[in-house]
């Protein structure tokens, strides 16, 4: 009901923006919301990258500078027409968009402020090559001799016009990269892109998609700019004030919606707009300036961030009144989860799905994996064992792909995918879940699994995703807890969420890193259950753990580390007795 | 190919420039490293302190030295109030930008309200008077420059590594939880640190009005190549900003005097991209 509220409001109110020129909107009001569309495609497409996935650009004025000295070269100097020089300028930003992402994405550390200065950079780099060659040379660009078409009833609603449309798609395509499978995707990079990774998100790809669409909109709207102003210089374009006004826009709207930065867009230039009319222009600009700086100080998420928040809030709180109310919640069956976890292997059970030869990494001379042999069996459960610092987390870390192996191969389901990237290796079937847990902390709990199963390997609808997701909620017991955060559950379903998040991809291989450490006793005996029936549906487990009766209870093959090194191999009784893994834990002395 | 006279002048301007390009870093710096905060504002007390430096000399004739003695402790009270208020709140350093962008929408709004947005120019006998260093030209504003960034460097970095304040800075910057489990109060000390950066800002400012042409518009024009600077060092160190600064300025005045003035900025923004892309990660 609600929903359809809001898409018919916004249909009335997009109707109504595109008949009022023709109902008599006055001129200088039809300049006024050229403004304001202006700075909301600005925001918004700045959004596109900045705010969903964490990546604050401050070069948002270079993609939009890029449009605006686009648009004087084309529609001057190569003469061509005003639509197709405009979307040539688009297309140019979103070139150099590409060019930057290439090179900023792929080194590693560039995040955060490094990559907020990188982008502001390359506009004042962009602004001293124009300025010095013959695009610009000096004096600016004129372009008052280009022949405009007219669109709407006066000359002046052309801009009006161009304006509303592209601000309409920039808002659309915000609007469905919000809700599309990318869009979670991105703002999983936003909570924490490694985890990201390795749920099988394309992180690279989906950060220069994004860039790309977003210094699209910008470049369009720079060249309509261009066009507007009709005379274009360095020193407008290129500076450090519009970036910071758009960044601000967002901000204040709320960058983690779709809406934020048209909502931020609309007010401060309505702000500016009353407060800077007249006489007081410069004592309202004083005031404007405390009340944005307030405002942020207040509502760090921004407005809509807020609101979201205390809805949220308020939901949680009718959710416990109810819970009080009904105290006896029937427990789900769990038939439908009967049929096979995995996809079902073509051979016999003891074919081999991991099979791990030679594997080292080596840190800056440490050596943390040496020479490294291990196979695991399917439908096997393998203990991996060895005193703290042996190189488990290392040997997961590195099978996953979080980091590249020195040397050695690794085969997952007889394809080798030693160095692999970390999403490409969960989609090959292997997942993992984190000691201490990692979920993505602006998601609900819904959302970190949905993302998992999107991006686990088969492509499903977002129904299917969805119900792939409550599937597995509902196996670990988690499925009362979709709209809650992460951060509001407790250790104990942090953990089962990991598993769910893992288990969302269908995996063939499962590594669990040490998934019963900091649970109470009875939780231990659930969570253990809980691991054989995951096994009992096909799929095999490495388990990492130092809680020994869990480790005895469950594995069918020990494999002990030590120094990076491979010491014992065998069944559970076996292994334990041997003198050299009694040494490795217990010292010297125990084993004499 | 401008003879070696030229040159030796263009590297005493640049390593003058570079001074002053320490000066503002320094402050900065300080800021982003140890408080978390990237202040914007702090070119807004610049620019505040070098109107005011301008307004005392033009209309009544106070030597420019005069009044840094009492801007010093003036914005260094500033600072402390700003950041007292600050303190109250959770504050992201992606959010204390905006937040210090917002101060110094309202800083530049109000500097042309008294002052008009015309360039200023304030005349005083620093800028007058010259002597020659071997064969290089060099003006008292900027030795005065030299002067005050060489001091203020030296004064942080005894602080920083010298005084229980300044180690208690250091472990506070670094891990804070800890830090506080020892018994730091890091609020208080980060309000130190906000006057001192402020403080910072005073005498930079004094340097501006000494050797720059003033406008409103021109506190934005600094916020780039100062960024670069505060990123060629490391963020939080005293000694970096001034070799950063000295790097910048000797390479853009080299380029102004070998290619063209106008290209001058691309030498700091590749060297900013260089280095943010060549450094070795943190982790």
């Amino acid at each position: 009901m609600n929903k359809i509220w809001q898409s018919s409001g916004l249909f009335a109110v997009v109707m109504v923006l595109l008949a009022a020129p023709y109902m008599g909107l006055p001129v200088h009001w039809q300049s006024f919301l050229y403004v304001v569309f202006f700075w909301v495609t600005l925001a918004t497409s700045w959004n596109m990258l900045s705010g969903y996935s964490g990546y604050f650009s401050f070069g948002h004025g270079a993609f939009f500078g890029v449009g605006m000295y686009g648009m004087a070269t084309l529609a001057t100097k190569a003469e061509w027409p005003v639509v197709p020089a405009a979307l040539g300028s688009g297309l140019l930003a979103a070139v150099l968009a590409l060019a930057v992402g290439a090179v900023v994405f792929n080194a590693r550390k560039i995040r955060g402020e490094s990559f907020a200065l990188i982008t502001m950079a390359v506009g004042f780099v962009l602004a001293t090559v124009i300025v010095n060659t013959p695009i610009d040379g000096g004096p600016g660009v004129y372009l008052m001799s280009v022949s405009l078409p007219q669109w709407g009833p006066k000359p002046a609603s052309t801009f009006y016009y161009a304006s509303l449309l592209l601000t309409i798609l920039c808002v659309a395509v915000a609007w469905w990269l919000f809700h599309a499978r990318a869009g979670l995707g991105l703002l999983a990079i936003h909570d924490d892109e490694d985890v990201a990774q390795v749920n099988g998100v394309p992180t690279f790809w989906l950060k220069m998609g994004a860039f790309a669409l977003s210094s699209f909109f910008a470049g369009v709207m720079g060249a309509i700019h261009a066009l507007y102003v009709s005379y274009v210089t360095v020193g407008e374009t290129f500076n450090i004030t519009v970036p910071l006004t758009v960044v601000l826009m967002s901000v204040l709207g709320g960058s983690r919606h779709w809406a934020g930065p048209m909502l931020g867009g609309i007010l401060i230039t309505f702000l500016l707009n009353a407060f800077t009319a007249g006489e007081s222009a410069l004592v309202g600009k004083v005031i404007i300036g405390l009340v944005l700086a307030g405002a942020v100080l207040v509502m760090p998420r921004g407005i809509l961030g807020t609101l979201q928040l205390r809805q949220h809030k308020r939901l949680m709180q009718k959710n416990q009144d109810a819970e009080f109310l009904h105290a006896s919640v029937e427990s789900v069956p769990l038939q439908d989860l009967e049929r096979p976890l995995a996809r079902p292997a073509d051979s016999m059970d003891r074919q081999k799905v991991l099979q791990v030869r030679g594997l080292s990494k080596q840190f800056a001379g440490i050596r943390a994996l040496h020479q490294v042999d291990l196979d695991l069996y399917q439908g096997e459960i393998l203990g991996l064992l060895g005193p703290n610092g042996s190189g488990k987390s290392t040997f997961i870390n590195v099978v996953t792909g979080h980091y590249k192996p020195t040397e050695g191969t690794v085969l997952l389901q007889g394809q080798s995918c030693a160095g692999w990237p970390a999403h490409r290796i969960r989609r090959q079937g292997l997942s993992r879940t984190y000691q201490i847990p990692r979920p993505f902390h602006g998601l609900t709990v819904l959302q970190n699994v949905i993302l998992a199963a999107h991006y686990g390997g088969t492509r499903l609808s977002d129904a299917q995703a969805k119900q792939e997701a409550l599937e597995w909620m509902r196996f670990t017991g988690l499925h009362d807890k979709s709209d809650h955060f992460p951060d509001e559950l407790n250790l104990h379903q942090r953990k089962f969420l990991e598993l769910a998040r893992a288990l969302a991809a269908r995996p063939q291989v499962l590594l669990l890193d040490e998934v019963l450490s900091g649970l109470t006793p009875s939780e231990i005996s659930a969570a253990v259950q809980t691991i054989r029936r995951i096994r009992d549906r096909g799929t095999s487990i490495v388990f990492v753990e130092h809680v020994m009766s869990a480790v005895l209870a469950l594995s069918d093959r020990l494999v002990v580390l030590n120094q990076g090194e491979v010491i014992a191999e065998g069944s559970p009784e076996d292994v334990m007795s041997r003198e050299e893994v009694v040494r490795a834990y217990l010292g010297d002395e125990a084993a004499v | 190919m401008p003879s070696a006279g030229l040159l030796l002048q263009a590297l005493a301007s640049g390593v003058f420039l570079g001074a002053l390009y320490g000066l503002i870093g320094l402050g900065v710096g300080l800021g982003w490293g140890l408080l978390r905060q990237i202040n914007l504002s702090h070119f807004a007390w610049v620019f505040l302190s070098a109107y005011i430096t301008y307004e005392l000399k033009t209309r009544l004739g106070v030597d420019p030295l005069i009044s840094l003695l009492f801007l010093v402790p003036l914005f260094g009270l500033l600072g402390m109030a700003v950041q007292a208020l600050l303190a109250r709140f959770a504050i992201t350093p992606f959010n204390s930008l905006l937040v210090t962008f917002g101060i110094t929408v309202s800083v530049e709004a109000l500097l042309q309200w008294i002052w008009s947005a015309d360039f200023r120019r304030m005349a005083s006998f620093y800028d007058e008077h010259k002597f020659r260093l071997g064969s290089v030209v060099v003006t008292y504003s900027e030795a005065l420059t030299m002067g005050m960034a060489l001091l203020a460097v030296g004064l942080a970095w005894w602080m920083l590594h010298r005084t229980d304040m300044g180690k208690s800075v250091r472990a506070s910057a670094e891990d804070p939880a800890i830090a506080t489990a020892f018994g730091i109060h890091a609020k208080r000390l980060a309000i130190w640190v906000a006057g001192f950066c402020a403080a910072l800002a005073a005498c930079a400012g004094v340097c501006v009005a000494l050797t720059f042409t003033l406008a409103p518009s021109q506190i934005f024009a600094w916020v780039g190549v100062v960024f670069a600077v505060v990123m060629v060092g490391r963020l939080g160190s005293a000694l970096t900003p001034l070799i950063g600064g000295l790097v910048i300025g000797i390479s853009e005045s080299m380029t102004m005097a070998l290619i063209a003035p106008t290209w001058a900025p691309l030498v700091a923004f590749t060297v900013l991209i260089l280095i943010l892309l060549l450094r070795r990660g943190d982790e």
